[in-house]
């Protein structure tokens, strides 16, 4: 069962995915990362971090992503008109086939080892909102502290280069 | 025979789910009755009164078959798939906050541990139901009324959240069923009641806030008929214009539920010894109550201009939110 | 349960912290009436900052949780950072006034790069690393934009913004396949792994922490990913591209130094390897570049590039002399290249803006101690004894040449020879060449004061290079 899931929510993820760069109307790319979103935050579900699945739909796909419409229909984007097919872009169609490939290649290989973070078993109360609470305000209250400020340069930043005039 | 035991769960949410939308259109067709009463008994006339003799009590089933067997318009200008799409979106944007909802202790469809924040997740898919739904019609009002109904949302989420997270601190949980536990025995227990009067502004503010969040008057600018025909669903009709309407009354229930919920003591009585009467009774009759203020402000309140609306969200609602959700914290600390 | 907030282990980011918020609120409030109160309070929080940081010299030890460390080597990069940054900021009015664009946001901003910096250098988290790279680097992509109203500026910000977040990107994927395998991303976590794995670099550990580098690399602007830094420190103001071109680099050699050197993480022979071939790479392809250079902005742009290479030089030879040498080449970078671009900066009001090589001519005879300031950072940035810019090099290369990197050094200082032109071509200028029909140079004492500080920095420290080396090891120690 929970592999059907992951195999399901996976492939919607994936190919929801490739539907954001393919399409051509940038409305319909918005709408496909926006499912691309969902079904990763579906997959975040099953790794028992419902909390983390919840952020995800209420931050990216819920206001982030309406963002990203709002500009898309503001800026009034029409379909993109491409050039046809050329031999550079045959060439860079390749060499990110080859590439992917060759990480395919490389990520079956390597053999995790047993000590490895990867495989430990996960603590009772893991991905519940208490324990990342916890461990966001206790443990890692000071990332959580400049994380604020970051978000604070970005904001006057995006001030300071969107306004017309500062004053 | 086939064994049944392993669909079990798989069974019982189908039901569940049928059963959440069967009721969902029950209340939508007696909420659009109440509606037309509601308004005709505040302007002084009396509604609907012919169909189905008394009080017009058929009025809503005739509409709905009139709805099911109206022609079906796409406009041709539009975005086919989007434009069929929306609708759907918006509805289950609205029915899957249903899943939450206890309607008793053990009538619930998922006591999620995070239920508060899940159903804070799943509205904000109504928005891109709606932008959706505005920009495929490839129409200016509805364009501008999906615009200006996304930019509502997305502000009055904020104070929404803000406001549901100080029950949530008082509880200590996020757990629809735990919550309310925490409200037994009789309204003075009620979380609107404790920790006055903060508790009672939160829900002030989150009964506010949350009528700009389903676009109810007197922050229905995205469908103002006076300056954008219908808003986002001015080019549907027949089904899919119901489906608007049903997410529209969906919501409404939703919004008007999960007060109920944090705020009002869920399925408890007012009083202990009242326990008598099923849990359920009380909760949708809470609930049922709070739909019908909401009516009863959308009847005798005039419209906001939209400056206005920001104003209100970020200069009134956010800091007070913001202010009650550190006093409530430091009440919460105190008390230990 | 003991907590651990020891305030005092980050007094110095507290501070640009509390200051950044403090020179918002002056200008809006008092920025009607005082124009410059954003800079003067920017001025004092940075020498307050900078006092603090001297008189509470890191001991050792860490405070939140190994998050951050309270060592020597934190103080020292610290120091060079708020260097840097009063230095920038006491040049800049002129600029900005001139330009139209001086607001109270670019203090800020500078301030929070600071505060992004410090932290990468005193991580003990590749958490707390990440966000102090992130809080630099956004506050880089605003400010190389600041000047809105021309088109280079909002192109070097776009371009530095785009590649700026890919790169971020190959940055977070290490960190998360480390995270993957240690459980944790604590470096000392990290390195307790690694000395008890049974296979260290086994599984995704090796990518990750080379992805890791490579994300680090960006923002050193090592070939082959410095495409950005040209057109990026050429577009951006010219204040701004003086501190780009010097403080971040610092603060991502402090963190590849921090990462790299702690005690038990090491990246493996395969990696050095291609750290060696990178090495020679940024050298040559920096230097031949700013040969081909006529405008003096971008030769110096490039020649930033080659100078990452000479410190990746010192980075390979992984020893406390190169280790120290690196600290004390970055500190002294710092006045070199902020010194040199603001007489870049005053020199180019002469001609037609666009920092032709041209507009030196006749220095020497028109103001000969601008003249003689340019000469001390270009023959600084060739490697001329006596000058600071020499003792860097000398330390870097010798204990490369201790290492056995001969071939490595060998290349480093032909390079080194080859720069001697595009540099002494600056001199030729000022010195030797007849100018045409050129407008005066104005008056601007804050630019003048900055280069002479830089100046005489380099001259003193080329003179007495021993007391910031001594220093420079002592916070080397404290790492290794």
């Amino acid at each position: 069962m929970e592999t059907f899931f992951f195999i399901l929510f996976a492939v919607v993820a994936i190919f929801s995915g490739l539907m954001v760069i393919l399409k051509k109307n940038p409305i319909a790319s918005v709408m496909f990362l926006i499912l691309a979103l969902f079904a990763t935050a579906a997959l975040y579900v099953m790794l028992m971090a419902p909390f983390m699945a919840a952020i995800q739909i209420i931050v990216y796909a819920g206001a982030i992503m309406v963002l990203f419409l709002f500009v898309v229909m503001l800026l009034n984007l029409s379909k993109i008109q491409e050039g046809g097919v050329s031999a550079l872009k045959i060439i860079g169609a390749l060499v990110a086939g080859g590439i992917m490939v060759a990480i395919a290649v490389v990520v079956r290989s390597i053999a995790i080892p047993a000590d490895s973070g990867f495989l430990r078993e996960l603590p009772a109360e893991y991905g519940t909102v208490e324990s990342i609470g916890r461990s966001m305000f206790i443990t890692y209250l000071l990332p959580f502290e400049i994380a604020s400020f970051l978000l604070l340069a970005a904001i006057i930043g995006a001030v300071v280069l969107a306004k017309k005039k500062l004053e | 025979m086939i064994a049944l035991e392993p669909y079990l769960d798989l069974i019982i949410s189908v039901v569940y789910v049928v059963g959440i939308v069967l009721f969902l259109s029950l209340f939508a067709l007696f909420a659009t009755w109440l509606e037309r009463k509601v308004a005709g008994h505040i302007q002084d006339r009396l509604g609907p009164m012919e169909t189905g003799g008394w009080h017009g009590w058929l009025q809503p089933i005739a509409d709905a078959i009139k709805l099911l067997i109206k022609e079906d318009i796409i406009p041709a200008a539009a975005d086919k798939k989007l434009f069929k799409l929306a609708p759907y979106l918006v509805f289950i944007g609205s029915l899957a906050g249903f899943a939450v909802l206890p309607f008793a202790a053990n009538l619930i469809g998922s006591d999620l541990n995070i239920g508060v924040y899940y159903v804070i997740a799943v509205t904000s898919l109504v928005v891109i139901g709606i932008l959706m739904a505005g920009w495929a019609s490839n129409n200016k009002w509805s364009m501008y009324g999906a615009m200006r109904s996304a930019a509502q949302m997305i502000s009055y989420e904020i104070p929404v959240a803000l406001s549901l997270l100080i029950p949530v601190m008082m509880a200590g949980t996020m757990s629809m069923v735990e919550i309310v536990d925490n409200q037994a025995g009789g309204f003075w227990n009620w979380y609107v009641f404790r920790t006055m009067p903060f508790s009672l502004i939160a829900f002030v503010i989150y009964f506010w806030a949350s009528l700009a969040e389903v676009n109810r008057a007197p922050f229905d600018l995205p469908e103002a008929e006076s300056e954008l025909v219908a808003g986002y669903f001015t080019e549907y009709s027949g089904i899919r214009w119901a489906m608007f309407f049903l997410a529209e009354y969906g919501d409404m229930f939703v919004v008007s539920a999960i007060a109920a919920t944090v705020f009002l003591g869920g399925w408890y009585a007012p009083f202990p010894f009242l326990d008598i009467i099923p849990g359920p009774i009380w909760f949708i009759g809470k609930t049922a109550f709070l739909v019908f203020v909401q009516m009863w402000l959308r009847w005798t309140l005039p419209r906001l201009r939209v400056d206005q609306l920001m104003y209100v969200c970020w200069k009134i609602f956010l800091p007070f939110s913001f202010a009650n959700l550190l006093l409530v914290g430091l009440w919460v600390v105190l008390k230990g | 349960m003991n907590y651990d907030y020891n305030l005092s282990a980050i007094a110095v980011p507290l501070i640009l912290a509390a200051g950044s918020v403090l020179v918002l609120l002056t200008d809006v409030l008092l920025g009607k009436k005082a124009k410059d109160s954003a800079y003067q309070t920017t001025l004092t929080i940075l020498a307050l900052a900078g006092v603090f940081c001297f008189t509470r010299w890191g001991t050792g030890g860490s405070a939140f949780f190994g998050q951050v460390y309270t060592d020597g080597f934190t103080s020292f990069f610290n120091l060079a950072f708020l260097t840097v940054g009063f230095l920038v900021v006491l040049n800049s009015p002129n600029y900005l006034i001139r330009n139209g664009i001086d607001h109270g946001e670019y203090y800020m901003l500078i301030l929070l790069a600071l505060l992004g910096m410090t932290f990468m250098a005193s991580a003990g988290d590749l958490l707390i690393f990440f966000l102090g790279l992130e809080t630099m680097s956004i506050c880089l992509y605003v400010l190389a934009g600041f000047h809105k109203s021309r088109a280079k500026s909002n192109e070097s910000s776009l371009k530095y913004l785009l590649l700026g977040a890919f790169f971020t990107g190959f940055l977070l994927y290490g960190m998360a396949l480390v995270y993957g395998q240690v459980g944790s991303t604590n470096l000392a976590e990290i390195s307790n792994y690694l000395a008890e794995a049974a296979n260290p670099l086994g599984g995704y550990m090796g990518i990750g922490l080379a992805l890791l580098l490579i994300g680090l690399t960006f923002k050193m602007a090592v070939v082959p990913f410095h495409f950005w830094s040209p057109d990026v420190y050429d577009g951006a103001p010219t204040p701004v591209t003086a501190f780009m071109s010097t403080a971040p680099k610092a603060a991502a050699f402090a963190a590849a130094l921090r990462i790299f050197y702690h005690p038990g993480i090491e990246l493996g022979i395969p990696w050095e390897n291609v750290l060696w071939v990178l090495a020679v790479l940024t050298m040559t392809v920096g230097n031949f570049a700013a040969l081909a250079q006529t405008s003096v902005k971008r030769m110096l742009a490039y020649s930033s590039i080659t100078h990452a290479g000479y410190l990746l030089v010192g980075f390979l030879a992984s020893n406390e002399l190169g280790a120290s040498g690196m600290l004390f080449y970055l500190f002294m970078y710092g006045f070199m290249n902020v010194g040199a671009f603001t007489i870049a900066y005053l020199v180019n009001r002469r001609g037609k803006g666009n920092y032709n090589l041209s507009d030196f001519a006749q220095l020497g005879t028109k103001s000969p101690m601008l003249a003689a300031l340019m000469s001390i950072f270009m023959l600084s940035l060739t490697g001329i004894p006596p000058l600071a810019g020499f003792f860097g090099k000398l330390y870097i290369f010798s204990a490369a040449v201790q290492e056995g990197y001969v071939w490595l050094v060998v290349i480093a200082v032909l390079n080194s020879a080859i720069s001697v032109f595009y540099y002494l071509r600056v001199m030729v200028m000022m010195y030797m060449r007849e100018g045409e029909d050129l407008a005066d140079l104005e008056k601007a004492p804050t630019v003048a004061i900055t280069a002479v500080i830089c100046g005489l920095a380099i001259l003193i420290f080329g003179l007495f290079p021993s007391p910031l080396l001594d220093l420079a090891r002592a916070s080397i120690i404290a790492l290794l």
